[in-house]
Protein backbone atom coordinates (compact mmCIF):
# COMPACT_ATOMS: atom_id res chain seq x y z
CA UNK A 1 0.00 0.00 0.00
CA UNK A 2 2.77 2.41 1.01
CA UNK A 3 4.60 1.40 -2.16
CA UNK A 4 1.56 2.46 -4.15
CA UNK A 5 1.40 5.81 -2.37
CA UNK A 6 5.03 6.71 -3.00
CA UNK A 7 5.04 5.29 -6.51
CA UNK A 8 4.23 8.56 -8.29
CA UNK A 9 7.22 10.31 -6.70
CA UNK A 10 9.61 8.28 -8.83
CA UNK A 11 8.54 10.35 -11.83
CA UNK A 12 10.14 13.75 -12.19
CA UNK A 13 7.03 15.26 -13.80
CA UNK A 14 5.03 14.30 -10.67
CA UNK A 15 7.60 15.73 -8.28
CA UNK A 16 7.55 18.95 -10.29
CA UNK A 17 3.76 18.86 -10.35
CA UNK A 18 3.48 18.36 -6.58
CA UNK A 19 5.87 21.22 -5.83
CA UNK A 20 4.10 23.49 -8.30
CA UNK A 21 0.63 22.59 -7.00
CA UNK A 22 1.55 23.13 -3.34
CA UNK A 23 3.17 26.48 -4.11
CA UNK A 24 0.38 27.60 -6.46
CA UNK A 25 -2.28 26.54 -3.94
CA UNK A 26 -0.58 28.45 -1.13
CA UNK A 27 -0.12 31.48 -3.37
CA UNK A 28 -3.78 31.53 -4.44
CA UNK A 29 -4.87 31.02 -0.82
CA UNK A 30 -2.80 33.99 0.33
CA UNK A 31 -3.72 36.50 -2.38
CA UNK A 32 -7.31 35.20 -2.39
CA UNK A 33 -7.93 36.59 1.11
CA UNK A 34 -7.48 40.13 -0.22
CA UNK A 35 -9.57 39.39 -3.31
CA UNK A 36 -12.51 38.05 -1.30
CA UNK A 37 -12.37 40.88 1.26
CA UNK A 38 -12.22 43.48 -1.52
CA UNK A 39 -15.46 42.03 -2.87
CA UNK A 40 -13.75 41.08 -6.14
CA UNK A 41 -14.21 37.31 -6.11
CA UNK A 42 -14.98 37.34 -9.81
CA UNK A 43 -11.63 38.99 -10.68
CA UNK A 44 -9.71 35.71 -10.66
CA UNK A 45 -12.08 34.25 -13.19
CA UNK A 46 -12.03 37.33 -15.40
CA UNK A 47 -8.34 38.08 -15.16
CA UNK A 48 -7.33 34.51 -15.97
CA UNK A 49 -9.34 34.86 -19.19
CA UNK A 50 -7.63 38.19 -19.88
CA UNK A 51 -4.27 36.52 -19.36
CA UNK A 52 -5.27 33.79 -21.78
CA UNK A 53 -5.71 36.55 -24.36
CA UNK A 54 -2.29 37.91 -23.41
CA UNK A 55 -0.75 34.47 -23.69
CA UNK A 56 -2.04 34.09 -27.25
CA UNK A 57 -0.76 37.56 -28.14
CA UNK A 58 2.63 36.69 -26.63
CA UNK A 59 2.70 33.49 -28.68
CA UNK A 60 1.76 35.20 -31.93
CA UNK A 61 4.23 38.03 -31.35
CA UNK A 62 6.86 35.50 -30.24
CA UNK A 63 7.36 37.23 -26.90
CA UNK A 64 8.30 35.45 -23.72
CA UNK A 65 5.11 33.85 -22.34
CA UNK A 66 5.56 35.02 -18.74
CA UNK A 67 6.47 38.56 -19.77
CA UNK A 68 3.73 38.99 -22.38
CA UNK A 69 0.91 37.37 -20.45
CA UNK A 70 2.06 38.92 -17.15
CA UNK A 71 2.16 42.44 -18.56
CA UNK A 72 -1.24 41.92 -20.18
CA UNK A 73 -2.71 40.70 -16.89
CA UNK A 74 -1.14 43.55 -14.91
CA UNK A 75 -2.60 46.18 -17.25
CA UNK A 76 -6.02 44.49 -17.18
CA UNK A 77 -5.99 44.36 -13.34
CA UNK A 78 -4.99 48.04 -13.15
CA UNK A 79 -7.74 49.01 -15.59
CA UNK A 80 -10.32 47.08 -13.56
CA UNK A 81 -9.21 48.73 -10.31
CA UNK A 82 -9.21 52.22 -11.74
CA UNK A 83 -12.53 51.76 -13.55
CA UNK A 84 -14.17 50.48 -10.35
CA UNK A 85 -12.69 53.20 -8.13
CA UNK A 86 -13.00 56.23 -10.39
CA UNK A 87 -16.21 55.68 -12.30
CA UNK A 88 -19.79 54.76 -11.48
CA UNK A 89 -19.16 51.26 -12.88
CA UNK A 90 -19.09 48.45 -10.30
CA UNK A 91 -16.08 46.15 -9.97
CA UNK A 92 -17.98 43.13 -11.35
CA UNK A 93 -19.11 45.07 -14.44
CA UNK A 94 -15.57 46.43 -14.98
CA UNK A 95 -14.19 42.89 -14.72
CA UNK A 96 -16.82 41.67 -17.19
CA UNK A 97 -16.02 44.30 -19.81
CA UNK A 98 -12.23 44.40 -19.61
CA UNK A 99 -11.47 40.72 -19.23
CA UNK A 100 -13.94 39.40 -21.80
CA UNK A 101 -12.63 41.93 -24.32
CA UNK A 102 -9.13 40.70 -23.61
CA UNK A 103 -10.23 37.05 -23.92
CA UNK A 104 -11.91 37.92 -27.21
CA UNK A 105 -8.58 39.22 -28.54
CA UNK A 106 -7.08 35.79 -27.80
CA UNK A 107 -9.96 33.94 -29.45
CA UNK A 108 -9.79 36.25 -32.50
CA UNK A 109 -6.07 35.62 -32.87
CA UNK A 110 -6.53 31.86 -32.57
CA UNK A 111 -9.16 31.84 -35.32
CA UNK A 112 -7.06 34.15 -37.49
CA UNK A 113 -3.85 32.10 -37.18
CA UNK A 114 -5.22 28.61 -37.60
CA UNK A 115 -1.71 27.28 -38.04
CA UNK A 116 -1.40 26.98 -34.23
CA UNK A 117 0.40 23.84 -33.25
CA UNK A 118 0.34 24.59 -29.55
CA UNK A 119 -2.46 23.14 -27.45
CA UNK A 120 -4.21 25.55 -25.14
CA UNK A 121 -6.05 22.75 -23.32
CA UNK A 122 -3.48 22.83 -20.55
CA UNK A 123 -3.95 26.57 -20.14
CA UNK A 124 -7.71 26.10 -19.95
CA UNK A 125 -7.94 23.13 -17.55
CA UNK A 126 -4.48 22.71 -16.05
CA UNK A 127 -2.08 19.86 -16.64
CA UNK A 128 0.76 18.67 -14.44
CA UNK A 129 2.43 16.85 -17.31
CA UNK A 130 3.56 20.13 -18.76
CA UNK A 131 5.22 21.41 -15.57
CA UNK A 132 8.97 21.63 -15.92
CA UNK A 133 11.60 22.33 -13.27
CA UNK A 134 11.90 25.85 -14.74
CA UNK A 135 8.14 26.37 -14.14
CA UNK A 136 8.60 25.30 -10.52
CA UNK A 137 11.33 27.89 -10.09
CA UNK A 138 9.11 30.56 -11.61
CA UNK A 139 6.25 29.67 -9.22
CA UNK A 140 8.67 29.63 -6.27
CA UNK A 141 9.99 33.04 -7.31
CA UNK A 142 6.46 34.47 -7.54
CA UNK A 143 5.64 32.95 -4.13
CA UNK A 144 8.64 34.64 -2.60
CA UNK A 145 7.83 37.97 -4.25
CA UNK A 146 4.19 37.89 -3.09
CA UNK A 147 5.12 36.79 0.44
CA UNK A 148 7.69 39.57 0.80
CA UNK A 149 5.32 42.20 -0.62
CA UNK A 150 2.40 41.09 1.59
CA UNK A 151 4.71 41.07 4.64
CA UNK A 152 6.15 44.54 4.17
CA UNK A 153 2.96 46.17 2.87
CA UNK A 154 0.80 44.36 5.44
CA UNK A 155 -0.53 47.47 7.21
CA UNK A 156 -1.19 49.36 3.97
CA UNK A 157 -2.85 46.38 2.27
CA UNK A 158 -5.05 45.70 5.29
CA UNK A 159 -6.22 49.31 5.63
CA UNK A 160 -6.78 49.73 1.88
CA UNK A 161 -8.75 46.47 1.74
CA UNK A 162 -10.85 47.50 4.76
CA UNK A 163 -11.66 51.03 3.58
CA UNK A 164 -9.70 52.46 0.64
CA UNK A 165 -11.09 55.99 0.87
CA UNK A 166 -10.34 56.41 4.57
CA UNK A 167 -6.94 54.76 4.11
CA UNK A 168 -6.06 57.57 1.71
CA UNK A 169 -7.06 60.15 4.32
CA UNK A 170 -4.66 58.48 6.76
CA UNK A 171 -1.79 58.97 4.33
CA UNK A 172 -1.67 55.66 2.43
CA UNK A 173 -0.91 56.09 -1.26
CA UNK A 174 -3.80 53.90 -2.31
CA UNK A 175 -3.14 54.13 -6.07
CA UNK A 176 0.31 52.63 -5.45
CA UNK A 177 -1.11 49.93 -3.22
CA UNK A 178 -3.71 49.13 -5.90
CA UNK A 179 -0.96 48.94 -8.52
CA UNK A 180 1.11 46.67 -6.29
CA UNK A 181 -1.90 44.44 -5.72
CA UNK A 182 -2.62 44.28 -9.46
CA UNK A 183 0.98 43.22 -10.06
CA UNK A 184 0.85 40.53 -7.38
CA UNK A 185 -2.44 39.22 -8.69
CA UNK A 186 -1.25 39.07 -12.29
CA UNK A 187 1.94 37.29 -11.21
CA UNK A 188 -0.09 34.80 -9.13
CA UNK A 189 -2.39 33.98 -12.01
CA UNK A 190 0.48 33.51 -14.44
CA UNK A 191 2.26 31.24 -11.98
CA UNK A 192 -0.83 29.13 -11.24
CA UNK A 193 -2.19 28.97 -14.78
CA UNK A 194 -0.30 25.83 -15.81
CA UNK A 195 -1.49 23.87 -12.78
CA UNK A 196 -5.05 25.08 -12.34
CA UNK A 197 -6.03 26.33 -15.77
CA UNK A 198 -7.91 29.45 -16.78
CA UNK A 199 -11.34 28.01 -16.07
CA UNK A 200 -10.65 26.77 -12.53
CA UNK A 201 -8.21 29.30 -11.11
CA UNK A 202 -10.99 31.53 -9.73
CA UNK A 203 -12.13 28.74 -7.40
CA UNK A 204 -8.61 28.32 -6.02
CA UNK A 205 -8.55 32.05 -5.25
CA UNK A 206 -11.93 32.09 -3.52
CA UNK A 207 -12.55 28.73 -1.79
CA UNK A 208 -9.60 28.66 0.69
CA UNK A 209 -10.25 32.23 1.97
CA UNK A 210 -13.97 31.68 2.47
CA UNK A 211 -13.30 28.36 4.19
CA UNK A 212 -10.79 30.09 6.49
CA UNK A 213 -13.31 32.90 7.10
CA UNK A 214 -15.75 30.31 8.44
CA UNK A 215 -13.15 29.28 11.01
CA UNK A 216 -11.89 32.63 12.25
CA UNK A 217 -12.71 36.31 12.80
CA UNK A 218 -9.03 37.26 12.91
CA UNK A 219 -7.47 38.64 9.75
CA UNK A 220 -4.01 37.23 10.56
CA UNK A 221 -5.38 33.77 11.28
CA UNK A 222 -7.42 33.82 8.06
CA UNK A 223 -4.28 34.64 6.07
CA UNK A 224 -2.41 31.70 7.64
CA UNK A 225 -5.31 29.25 7.39
CA UNK A 226 -6.13 30.14 3.80
CA UNK A 227 -2.49 29.76 2.72
CA UNK A 228 -2.17 26.42 4.52
CA UNK A 229 -5.46 25.12 3.07
CA UNK A 230 -4.40 26.20 -0.43
CA UNK A 231 -1.12 24.29 -0.08
CA UNK A 232 -2.73 21.18 1.46
CA UNK A 233 -5.50 20.95 -1.13
CA UNK A 234 -2.91 21.54 -3.87
CA UNK A 235 -1.06 18.46 -2.64
CA UNK A 236 -4.20 16.33 -2.24
CA UNK A 237 -5.55 17.44 -5.60
CA UNK A 238 -2.41 16.64 -7.56
CA UNK A 239 -2.19 13.25 -5.87
CA UNK A 240 -5.76 12.45 -6.85
CA UNK A 241 -5.09 13.71 -10.34
CA UNK A 242 -2.40 11.08 -10.75
CA UNK A 243 -4.45 8.17 -9.48
CA UNK A 244 -7.77 8.92 -11.13
CA UNK A 245 -6.28 10.40 -14.29
CA UNK A 246 -8.22 13.67 -14.22
CA UNK A 247 -7.01 17.22 -15.03
CA UNK A 248 -5.06 18.61 -12.06
CA UNK A 249 -7.07 21.86 -11.91
CA UNK A 250 -10.30 19.92 -11.42
CA UNK A 251 -8.98 17.66 -8.65
CA UNK A 252 -7.45 20.57 -6.73
CA UNK A 253 -10.67 22.56 -6.88
CA UNK A 254 -12.72 19.47 -5.92
CA UNK A 255 -10.46 18.93 -2.91
CA UNK A 256 -10.99 22.58 -1.90
CA UNK A 257 -14.74 22.37 -2.43
CA UNK A 258 -14.92 19.19 -0.30
CA UNK A 259 -12.99 20.89 2.50
CA UNK A 260 -15.34 23.87 2.29
CA UNK A 261 -18.42 21.65 2.58
CA UNK A 262 -16.92 19.81 5.59
CA UNK A 263 -16.03 23.07 7.39
CA UNK A 264 -19.38 24.63 6.54
CA UNK A 265 -21.24 21.61 7.95
CA UNK A 266 -19.16 21.49 11.14
CA UNK A 267 -19.44 25.24 11.83
CA UNK A 268 -23.19 25.18 11.13
CA UNK A 269 -23.65 22.29 13.57
CA UNK A 270 -21.53 24.08 16.18
CA UNK A 271 -23.63 27.25 15.86
CA UNK A 272 -26.79 25.21 16.18
CA UNK A 273 -25.47 23.55 19.33
CA UNK A 274 -24.52 26.94 20.80
CA UNK A 275 -27.97 28.35 20.06
CA UNK A 276 -29.56 25.34 21.73
CA UNK A 277 -27.31 25.82 24.78
CA UNK A 278 -28.30 29.49 25.06
CA UNK A 279 -31.95 28.55 24.65
CA UNK A 280 -31.66 25.92 27.42
CA UNK A 281 -30.01 28.44 29.78
CA UNK A 282 -32.60 31.12 29.06
CA UNK A 283 -35.42 28.61 29.39
CA UNK B 1 -3.28 82.69 14.36
CA UNK B 2 -3.43 80.97 10.96
CA UNK B 3 -6.47 78.78 10.36
CA UNK B 4 -5.89 75.03 10.45
CA UNK B 5 -8.51 74.59 7.73
CA UNK B 6 -9.41 77.15 5.14
CA UNK B 7 -11.78 76.92 2.18
CA UNK B 8 -11.60 79.85 -0.21
CA UNK B 9 -14.49 80.39 -2.63
CA UNK B 10 -14.86 76.64 -3.07
CA UNK B 11 -17.40 75.36 -5.57
CA UNK B 12 -18.01 71.65 -6.06
CA UNK B 13 -20.44 69.47 -7.98
CA UNK B 14 -20.90 65.95 -9.25
CA UNK B 15 -21.04 66.35 -13.02
CA UNK B 16 -23.25 69.33 -13.77
CA UNK B 17 -25.14 69.11 -10.49
CA UNK B 18 -23.81 71.74 -8.08
CA UNK B 19 -23.43 70.54 -4.51
CA UNK B 20 -21.54 73.38 -2.89
CA UNK B 21 -21.23 76.95 -4.09
CA UNK B 22 -18.80 79.68 -3.09
CA UNK B 23 -17.88 78.21 0.28
CA UNK B 24 -15.68 80.39 2.47
CA UNK B 25 -14.75 78.71 5.71
CA UNK B 26 -12.08 79.12 8.36
CA UNK B 27 -11.40 76.81 11.24
CA UNK B 28 -8.77 77.89 13.74
CA UNK B 29 -6.71 75.63 16.02
CA UNK B 30 -8.68 74.66 19.09
CA UNK B 31 -12.10 75.26 17.56
CA UNK B 32 -14.95 72.78 17.82
CA UNK B 33 -17.42 73.26 14.98
CA UNK B 34 -20.30 71.34 13.51
CA UNK B 35 -21.91 71.55 10.10
CA UNK B 36 -25.69 71.31 10.10
CA UNK B 37 -28.13 71.22 7.23
CA UNK B 38 -30.76 69.02 5.62
CA UNK B 39 -29.99 65.80 3.76
CA UNK B 40 -28.39 66.66 0.42
CA UNK B 41 -27.08 70.00 1.71
CA UNK B 42 -23.51 68.97 0.94
CA UNK B 43 -22.28 68.28 4.50
CA UNK B 44 -20.40 65.07 3.71
CA UNK B 45 -19.05 66.54 0.46
CA UNK B 46 -17.70 69.48 2.47
CA UNK B 47 -15.89 67.10 4.82
CA UNK B 48 -14.52 65.03 1.93
CA UNK B 49 -13.22 68.20 0.28
CA UNK B 50 -11.51 69.19 3.53
CA UNK B 51 -9.92 65.73 3.71
CA UNK B 52 -8.59 65.92 0.16
CA UNK B 53 -10.73 62.99 -1.00
CA UNK B 54 -12.64 65.25 -3.40
CA UNK B 55 -11.22 68.10 -5.41
CA UNK B 56 -13.07 71.38 -5.84
CA UNK B 57 -14.19 72.58 -9.27
CA UNK B 58 -13.20 76.07 -8.24
CA UNK B 59 -11.49 77.62 -5.26
CA UNK B 60 -8.74 76.53 -2.93
CA UNK B 61 -8.48 74.37 0.18
CA UNK B 62 -5.64 74.86 2.63
CA UNK B 63 -4.66 72.76 5.63
CA UNK B 64 -2.31 74.55 8.02
CA UNK B 65 -1.55 77.08 5.28
CA UNK B 66 -0.71 74.48 2.60
CA UNK B 67 -2.84 73.94 -0.48
CA UNK B 68 -4.07 70.36 -0.80
CA UNK B 69 -3.95 70.08 -4.61
CA UNK B 70 -5.47 66.60 -4.59
CA UNK B 71 -3.12 65.29 -1.90
CA UNK B 72 -4.54 63.80 1.29
CA UNK B 73 -4.65 66.29 4.14
CA UNK B 74 -1.70 65.88 6.52
CA UNK B 75 -2.22 65.44 10.29
CA UNK B 76 -5.94 65.02 9.81
CA UNK B 77 -7.89 62.01 11.08
CA UNK B 78 -11.34 61.00 9.96
CA UNK B 79 -14.16 59.10 11.62
CA UNK B 80 -16.57 57.99 8.86
CA UNK B 81 -20.27 57.33 9.22
CA UNK B 82 -20.80 53.90 10.77
CA UNK B 83 -23.16 53.03 7.93
CA UNK B 84 -20.19 52.97 5.55
CA UNK B 85 -18.23 50.36 7.55
CA UNK B 86 -18.06 46.72 6.46
CA UNK B 87 -18.93 45.10 9.80
CA UNK B 88 -18.27 41.58 8.58
CA UNK B 89 -14.62 42.40 7.81
CA UNK B 90 -12.43 40.15 9.99
CA UNK B 91 -10.75 42.71 12.24
CA UNK B 92 -10.63 43.17 15.98
CA UNK B 93 -10.99 46.43 17.91
CA UNK B 94 -7.22 46.57 18.41
CA UNK B 95 -6.49 45.99 14.72
CA UNK B 96 -8.78 48.87 13.72
CA UNK B 97 -7.17 51.17 16.29
CA UNK B 98 -3.71 50.17 15.03
CA UNK B 99 -4.66 51.33 11.53
CA UNK B 100 -4.35 54.85 12.90
CA UNK B 101 -0.61 54.22 13.18
CA UNK B 102 -0.19 53.56 9.49
CA UNK B 103 1.76 56.79 8.91
CA UNK B 104 4.46 55.49 11.24
CA UNK B 105 7.65 55.04 9.25
CA UNK B 106 8.79 51.54 10.05
CA UNK B 107 9.66 48.74 7.63
CA UNK B 108 8.16 46.12 9.95
CA UNK B 109 4.46 45.41 9.70
CA UNK B 110 3.90 44.68 13.38
CA UNK B 111 3.64 47.42 16.01
CA UNK B 112 6.38 47.86 18.60
CA UNK B 113 5.70 47.84 22.34
CA UNK B 114 5.46 51.64 22.48
CA UNK B 115 2.80 51.69 19.76
CA UNK B 116 0.82 48.89 21.42
CA UNK B 117 0.89 50.73 24.73
CA UNK B 118 -0.22 53.97 23.06
CA UNK B 119 -3.13 52.12 21.41
CA UNK B 120 -4.10 50.48 24.72
CA UNK B 121 -4.06 53.87 26.45
CA UNK B 122 -6.42 55.30 23.84
CA UNK B 123 -8.75 52.29 24.09
CA UNK B 124 -8.75 52.53 27.90
CA UNK B 125 -9.51 56.21 27.75
CA UNK B 126 -12.49 55.53 25.51
CA UNK B 127 -13.59 52.73 27.87
CA UNK B 128 -13.21 49.94 25.33
CA UNK B 129 -9.86 48.61 26.56
CA UNK B 130 -11.31 45.27 27.65
CA UNK B 131 -12.88 44.78 24.21
CA UNK B 132 -9.65 45.00 22.23
CA UNK B 133 -9.66 41.36 21.13
CA UNK B 134 -13.34 41.46 20.16
CA UNK B 135 -14.50 41.44 16.55
CA UNK B 136 -15.98 44.85 15.65
CA UNK B 137 -19.34 43.28 14.75
CA UNK B 138 -19.86 42.13 18.34
CA UNK B 139 -19.96 45.66 19.80
CA UNK B 140 -22.86 47.98 20.59
CA UNK B 141 -23.46 51.09 18.45
CA UNK B 142 -21.72 53.40 20.92
CA UNK B 143 -18.73 51.07 21.27
CA UNK B 144 -18.42 50.81 17.49
CA UNK B 145 -18.30 54.61 17.21
CA UNK B 146 -15.58 54.71 19.86
CA UNK B 147 -13.45 52.15 17.99
CA UNK B 148 -13.25 54.48 15.00
CA UNK B 149 -12.65 57.46 17.25
CA UNK B 150 -9.80 55.45 18.81
CA UNK B 151 -8.28 54.87 15.36
CA UNK B 152 -8.42 58.60 14.73
CA UNK B 153 -6.84 59.47 18.10
CA UNK B 154 -4.04 56.94 17.63
CA UNK B 155 -3.05 58.96 14.55
CA UNK B 156 -2.53 61.97 16.91
CA UNK B 157 -4.09 64.45 14.48
CA UNK B 158 -4.20 68.23 14.64
CA UNK B 159 -7.65 68.20 13.08
CA UNK B 160 -10.29 65.57 13.82
CA UNK B 161 -13.10 65.26 11.28
CA UNK B 162 -16.22 63.23 12.10
CA UNK B 163 -19.17 62.45 9.85
CA UNK B 164 -22.38 62.00 11.87
CA UNK B 165 -20.65 60.58 14.97
CA UNK B 166 -23.93 60.28 16.86
CA UNK B 167 -26.12 58.75 14.19
CA UNK B 168 -27.86 55.50 15.05
CA UNK B 169 -27.19 55.63 18.79
CA UNK B 170 -29.49 56.47 21.70
CA UNK B 171 -29.50 59.87 23.42
CA UNK B 172 -27.33 58.79 26.36
CA UNK B 173 -24.68 57.24 24.11
CA UNK B 174 -24.70 60.30 21.86
CA UNK B 175 -24.24 62.55 24.88
CA UNK B 176 -21.31 60.45 26.13
CA UNK B 177 -19.72 60.70 22.70
CA UNK B 178 -20.11 64.47 22.69
CA UNK B 179 -18.60 64.72 26.15
CA UNK B 180 -15.59 62.75 24.95
CA UNK B 181 -15.20 65.10 22.00
CA UNK B 182 -15.51 68.12 24.28
CA UNK B 183 -12.80 66.71 26.55
CA UNK B 184 -10.53 66.31 23.53
CA UNK B 185 -11.34 69.84 22.44
CA UNK B 186 -10.49 71.21 25.90
CA UNK B 187 -7.11 69.52 25.49
CA UNK B 188 -6.56 71.54 22.32
CA UNK B 189 -7.76 69.31 19.47
CA UNK B 190 -9.56 71.02 16.61
CA UNK B 191 -12.77 69.23 15.71
CA UNK B 192 -15.09 69.49 12.72
CA UNK B 193 -18.17 67.28 12.55
CA UNK B 194 -21.51 67.00 10.83
CA UNK B 195 -24.75 66.26 12.59
CA UNK B 196 -28.49 66.11 12.04
CA UNK B 197 -29.18 66.58 15.75
CA UNK B 198 -29.69 70.31 16.19
CA UNK B 199 -30.50 70.10 19.90
CA UNK B 200 -27.33 68.20 20.59
CA UNK B 201 -25.34 70.75 18.59
CA UNK B 202 -27.04 73.57 20.49
CA UNK B 203 -26.21 71.98 23.84
CA UNK B 204 -22.59 70.97 23.21
CA UNK B 205 -20.96 72.48 20.14
CA UNK B 206 -19.74 76.07 20.49
CA UNK B 207 -19.45 76.91 16.76
CA UNK B 208 -21.82 75.97 13.95
CA UNK B 209 -22.03 76.27 10.19
CA UNK B 210 -25.49 76.22 8.64
CA UNK B 211 -25.16 74.76 5.16
CA UNK B 212 -27.48 74.19 2.30
CA UNK B 213 -25.34 74.13 -0.83
CA UNK B 214 -23.98 77.49 0.34
CA UNK B 215 -23.19 78.72 3.79
CA UNK B 216 -26.33 80.30 5.21
CA UNK B 217 -24.61 81.37 8.44
CA UNK B 218 -21.61 80.53 10.57
CA UNK B 219 -20.82 81.65 14.06
CA UNK B 220 -21.45 80.87 17.70
CA UNK B 221 -24.16 78.24 17.90
CA UNK B 222 -26.17 80.30 20.39
CA UNK B 223 -26.10 83.26 18.01
CA UNK B 224 -26.94 81.61 14.71
CA UNK B 225 -29.49 79.01 15.80
CA UNK B 226 -32.45 81.27 15.24
CA UNK B 227 -35.79 80.46 13.67
CA UNK B 228 -34.98 82.61 10.63
CA UNK B 229 -31.58 81.06 9.90
CA UNK B 230 -32.68 77.47 10.53
CA UNK B 231 -35.85 77.98 8.50
CA UNK B 232 -33.72 79.25 5.61
CA UNK B 233 -31.24 76.40 6.03
CA UNK B 234 -33.84 73.64 6.14
CA UNK B 235 -36.30 75.39 3.80
CA UNK B 236 -39.10 74.60 6.20
CA UNK B 237 -40.46 76.15 9.35
CA UNK B 238 -38.20 75.67 12.39
CA UNK B 239 -38.99 76.99 15.85
CA UNK B 240 -36.28 77.89 18.34
CA UNK B 241 -37.17 78.24 22.00
CA UNK B 242 -34.70 80.04 24.26
CA UNK B 243 -35.04 79.33 27.93
CA UNK B 244 -32.63 79.99 30.75
CA UNK B 245 -29.67 80.32 28.38
CA UNK B 246 -30.51 77.08 26.61
CA UNK B 247 -31.82 76.45 23.12
CA UNK B 248 -34.49 74.03 22.10
CA UNK B 249 -35.13 73.46 18.42
CA UNK B 250 -38.73 72.49 18.16
CA UNK B 251 -40.43 70.81 15.25
CA UNK B 252 -43.77 72.18 14.20
CA UNK B 253 -46.39 69.61 15.14
CA UNK B 254 -48.82 68.22 12.60
CA UNK B 255 -52.19 69.98 12.51
CA UNK B 256 -53.82 66.87 14.00
CA UNK B 257 -53.05 66.59 17.68
CA UNK B 258 -51.31 63.35 18.64
CA UNK B 259 -53.93 62.78 21.31
CA UNK B 260 -56.50 62.63 18.53
CA UNK B 261 -55.09 59.42 17.11
CA UNK B 262 -53.14 57.64 19.86
CA UNK B 263 -54.79 54.53 21.20
CA UNK B 264 -53.50 52.50 24.08
CA UNK B 265 -52.90 48.95 22.89
CA UNK B 266 -52.31 47.57 26.41
CA UNK B 267 -55.21 49.01 28.30
CA UNK B 268 -57.45 48.58 25.30
CA UNK B 269 -59.10 51.97 25.38
CA UNK B 270 -58.78 55.05 23.27
CA UNK B 271 -57.33 58.23 24.58
CA UNK B 272 -57.89 61.81 23.59
CA UNK B 273 -60.53 63.02 21.23
CA UNK B 274 -62.10 59.69 20.34
CA UNK B 275 -62.52 58.83 24.00
CA UNK B 276 -64.14 62.17 24.65
CA UNK B 277 -66.67 61.53 21.97
CA UNK B 278 -65.30 64.20 19.67
CA UNK B 279 -64.54 61.68 16.92
CA UNK B 280 -66.18 58.47 15.95
CA UNK B 281 -64.58 55.07 15.55
CA UNK B 282 -65.21 53.35 12.25
CA UNK B 283 -64.73 49.80 13.49
CA UNK B 284 -67.07 47.30 15.08
CA UNK B 285 -68.28 48.54 18.46
CA UNK B 286 -67.71 45.07 19.99
CA UNK B 287 -64.14 45.00 18.79
CA UNK B 288 -61.49 45.98 21.39
CA UNK B 289 -60.73 49.69 21.03
CA UNK B 290 -57.06 48.95 20.48
CA UNK B 291 -57.85 47.43 17.09
CA UNK B 292 -60.35 49.98 15.93
CA UNK B 293 -59.50 52.56 13.33
CA UNK B 294 -60.11 56.05 14.53
CA UNK B 295 -61.12 58.45 11.82
CA UNK B 296 -59.70 61.89 12.27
Amino acid sequence: MSQLLIEPFQFEFFRNGVMAAVLAGALCGLIGVYIVLRGMSYIGHGLSHAIFGGAVVAYVMQWNFYLGAGLWGFIAALLINQTARKTEINADAAIGVITTASFAVGVALISRYRSFTRSFDAALFGNILGVTRADVWVIAGVCLMVAVAVFFAYRQLLFTTFDAEVARVYGIRTPWIDALFALLLAATLIAALQILGVTLIAAALVIPPITARLLSDSFNRIILLSTAMGAATGFIGIYLSYFIDVASGATIVLAQASLFVIVLTITALQKRAQRRLVHTHVG
Amino acid sequence: MDPILELRRVTFGYGRTPVLQQIDLHLHPGQFACVVGPSGAGKTSLLRLALGVLQPNQGEILIAGRTLNGRPAPRVAYVPQVETIDWSFPVTVEQVALMGHVRRRSPWPWPDRKTRNAVRDVLERLQIGDLRKQHIRNLSGGQQQRVFLARALVARPDLLVLDEPTSGVDMQTAEKMLHMLLDLNYEGMTILMTTHDLNMAAAHVPWSICLNQRIIAQGKTTDIFTSEILTETYRGEMQVIRHDGQLLIHQKPHHHRLSDVVIDPVLGHETGAAENGEEEGTGDENEPAAYRTISV
